[in-house]
């Protein structure tokens, strides 16, 4: 498709947008390793902000995405609020969710972020429904579905996929191919090399692209996206990354091959698209980005540190709309 | 006997049975090269032990899970499959459900499903994605038969008996307990059997009946109310299908009062089927009306406070036997 290439704003944008995710979740890291400030599992998206950076940016803010558990950085690209995204993740009264979502079922529907699901395989299946929703409201949007490509082992993902191949729905389907399922390599879980070949099964279009490559991603994405919004049926992008932590950031990733660690470190998406605006003469330095970045988390650490954790009894709410009258 | 965690007592059955006998295998997600690497975890180190023929990781597939441990066991093998967190036994329960259950009946007794599902299971700060006491649902099902340990012996030795029982038994095991609780395990192989109530504490004026990490809270209340010169016996169920409802009704018969405990929400949970077996079977022998101690009717929370909240507290246990028996 033809289109004209990134200005200045859009490339820098996705720059700013890559950093400010790498600044939250190192500073969820650091956190999750100081006794007692956050509460459960930990799970990040380390090495993998291209993805998230380069596909919600070429989204429209009619178009809904459906997460997974690391979701991270899906939202933060998407604008979410870091504050409330961080109070969330210490469990506080001001979190996104009020408590109730910790790191991993985070929703922010006021963004589209429609939801988030946490068993493996099930944000597609959700996500065909969403799509199914907006054409059936006659929308021209799109609903991106993120999902890992352990995930695409269990049936619930094929069934989606089939499902809106047969009924055309406008579905982008992203698999963040980041070559581990927990403690399995991708050749462990998976027979193919390339899940994007998958596509062909389901009647729609299958791409791959190097998920370390932000501009790679997103022009991707923007075709993709657009195919999707014209009626074209779903479609699946595979963004092949790899996870630089272990599967949260409980897991000291003991089974990873450190040389293999390492020649992805040197593929880092941020350094690498630094560079790239660098020679292009858009951006001197990176440090006065990344410090501002890191000040947006200073301050979203300090606004959830203010939040008090919510009241026990607020544990009633919200299980039905209107509450059923009920002994405890 | 040594002092060992719950965790090393569950590996030990399962280094047992994969000695013991060619048929038995493992599988599911990360129970061979897991991202946890605490010794106190049920497989830690079986795949070094036994191979990756024997311990075998799998895709997150629970359906496939489940299916391989159905057809394989019908095949004459002895499955021993994990489901990672309890809530997950949904994807799993066509094929535990609808096929594991009820295959031998539908084939008129010709079909063994000799298979045993080891779910993880507790509340541990992730939300109710994962966090989820299904014990009931799975109870509900014939054909099924249901253990859900509370101590290193009885998490080894009901293990054991699962794994060589005829039939499909879900084995629930409370991940907090796998490091929480050390104690005495016997070596060897040891089997409790299923369907066996467990006295964990004599006493007079109150019968409670729980199982899992709940059978430690009732201790603990039981000491609080010792202290005010109430006693309560706690029943220990060790399994819910088959029950042992001998034991329990034993005891209701001396003690004239009854409450049930867990961990899951109380709507239709497993007190509601204890307190009307012992209703229908002791009406008019019982001092009070029997009753339950449950969770809230509430999915289990994520924040600490309201994780808390849900969890029934020793300080309500000892609460509602001192209404029991005071009126
Ligand atoms: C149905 C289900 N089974 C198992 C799990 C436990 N689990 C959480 S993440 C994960 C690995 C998922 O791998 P992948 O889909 O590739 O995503 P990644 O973590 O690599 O981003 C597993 C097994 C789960 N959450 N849900």
């Amino acid at each position: 498709m033809q289109r004209p290439p990134l200005d200045r704003a859009q490339r820098l944008a996705l720059l700013t947008d890559m950093l400010l995710i790498r600044a939250f979740e190192d500073r969820v890291t650091q956190l999750a390793h100081e006794q007692g400030r956050l509460p459960g599992m930990q799970i990040t998206c380390h090495g993998q902000e291209a993805v998230a950076a380069g596909v919600v940016r070429a989204l429209t803010p009619e178009d809904v995405v459906v997460t997974n558990h690391r979701g991270h950085g899906h939202l933060l690209a998407r604008g979410v609020d870091p504050n409330a995204l961080m109070a969330e993740i210490m469990g506080r009264r001001d979190g996104l969710n009020r408590g109730k979502s910790g790191t991993l079922h985070l929703a922010d529907p006021s963004r589209n972020v429609l939801m988030t699901s946490t068993v493996v395989g099930a944000a597609p299946p959700l996500a065909v429904g969403a799509a199914f929703a907006q054409r059936y409201r006659g929308e021209k949007a799109a609903t991106c579905v993120f999902f890992g490509d352990g995930a695409a082992a269990e049936g619930s993902v094929h069934e989606a996929m089939n499902l809106a191949g047969v009924w055309k729905l406008p579905v982008l389907f992203v698999c963040e191919s980041n070559c581990w399922a927990g403690a399995q390599a991708h050749r462990e879980h998976c027979p193919i090399g390339r899940i994007a070949d998958r596509a062909a099964s389901y009647g729609m279009p299958g791409e791959a692209v190097d998920g370390n490559d932000v501009e790679a991603v997103h022009e991707a994405a923007l075709d993709l996206l657009e195919g999707r919004r014209a009626g074209h049926g779903p479609a699946l992008l595979e963004c092949r990354t790899y996870r630089m932590h272990g599967h949260g950031e409980h897991d000291p990733q003991h089974y990873v091959d450190k040389a293999e660690l390492a020649a992805w470190a040197g593929r880092d998406p941020i350094v690498r698209y630094a560079e790239v605006l660098r020679r292009d003469g858009l951006l001197d330095a990176v440090e006065p980005l990344a410090v501002h970045a890191s000040g947006i988390v200073d301050a979203a650490v300090a606004f959830a540190d203010a939040s008090p954790y919510p009241p026990p009894e607020e544990a009633l709410e919200h299980v039905y709309a209107n509450p059923i009258a009920r002994e405890v | 006997m040594a002092v060992k965690s719950m965790g090393q007592a569950v590996a030990e059955a399962l280094g047992l049975a994969l000695e013991m006998d060619a048929n038995v295998f493992l599988a599911g997600e990360g129970v061979g090269a897991s991202i946890h690497v605490n010794p106190h975890l049920p497989t830690f180190g079986l795949l070094e032990r036994f191979g990756p023929e024997r311990v075998r990781d799998t895709p997150v597939s629970e359906a496939a899970i489940a299916g391989l441990a159905v057809g394989a066991s019908c095949m004459g093998l002895k499955p021993v499959v994990e489901v990672m967190f309890f809530p997950f036994i949904t994807l799993a329960s066509d094929m535990i459900v609808n096929h594991a259950a009820k295959l031998r009946y539908l084939s008129g007794g010709l079909s063994n499903f000799p298979l045993t599902v080891r779910v993880k299971s507790g509340a541990f700060s992730a939300g109710c994605q994962h966090s989820h006491y299904l014990e009931a649902w799975l109870a509900h099902v014939p054909g099924l038969k249901v253990a859900y340990p509370s101590t290193p012996a009885d998490a080894k030795g009901l293990l054991l008996s699962a794994i060589f029982d005829p039939d499909p038994v879900v084995v629930i095991e409370e991940m907090p307990l796998y490091w929480s609780i050390h104690a005495e395990a016997p070596e060897g192989d040891q089997r409790v059997p299923l369907g066996k109530a467990r006295i964990a504490r004599l006493g007079a004026d109150a019968t409670l009946a729980t199982y899992g990490g709940a059978v430690h809270v009732a201790l603990k209340a039981a000491e609080m109310l010792a202290e005010e010169g109430l006693s309560l016996e706690v029943v220990d169920l060790r399994s819910l299908l088959p029950l042992d409802t001998a034991t329990v009704l034993a005891s209701v018969r001396r003690t004239g009062r009854f409450l049930a405990l867990h961990d899951a929400t109380r709507f239709c949970g497993f007190g509601a089927e204890l307190v009307a077996t012992v209703a229908e079977a002791c009406h008019g022998e019982l001092k009070a009306p029997p009753r339950r101690v449950a969770a809230p009717d509430i999915p289990v929370p994520f924040t600490p406070p309201q994780e808390a909240f849900y969890k029934p507290s020793a300080e309500a246990v000892a609460r509602a036997v001192r209404e029991l028996v005071r009126g």
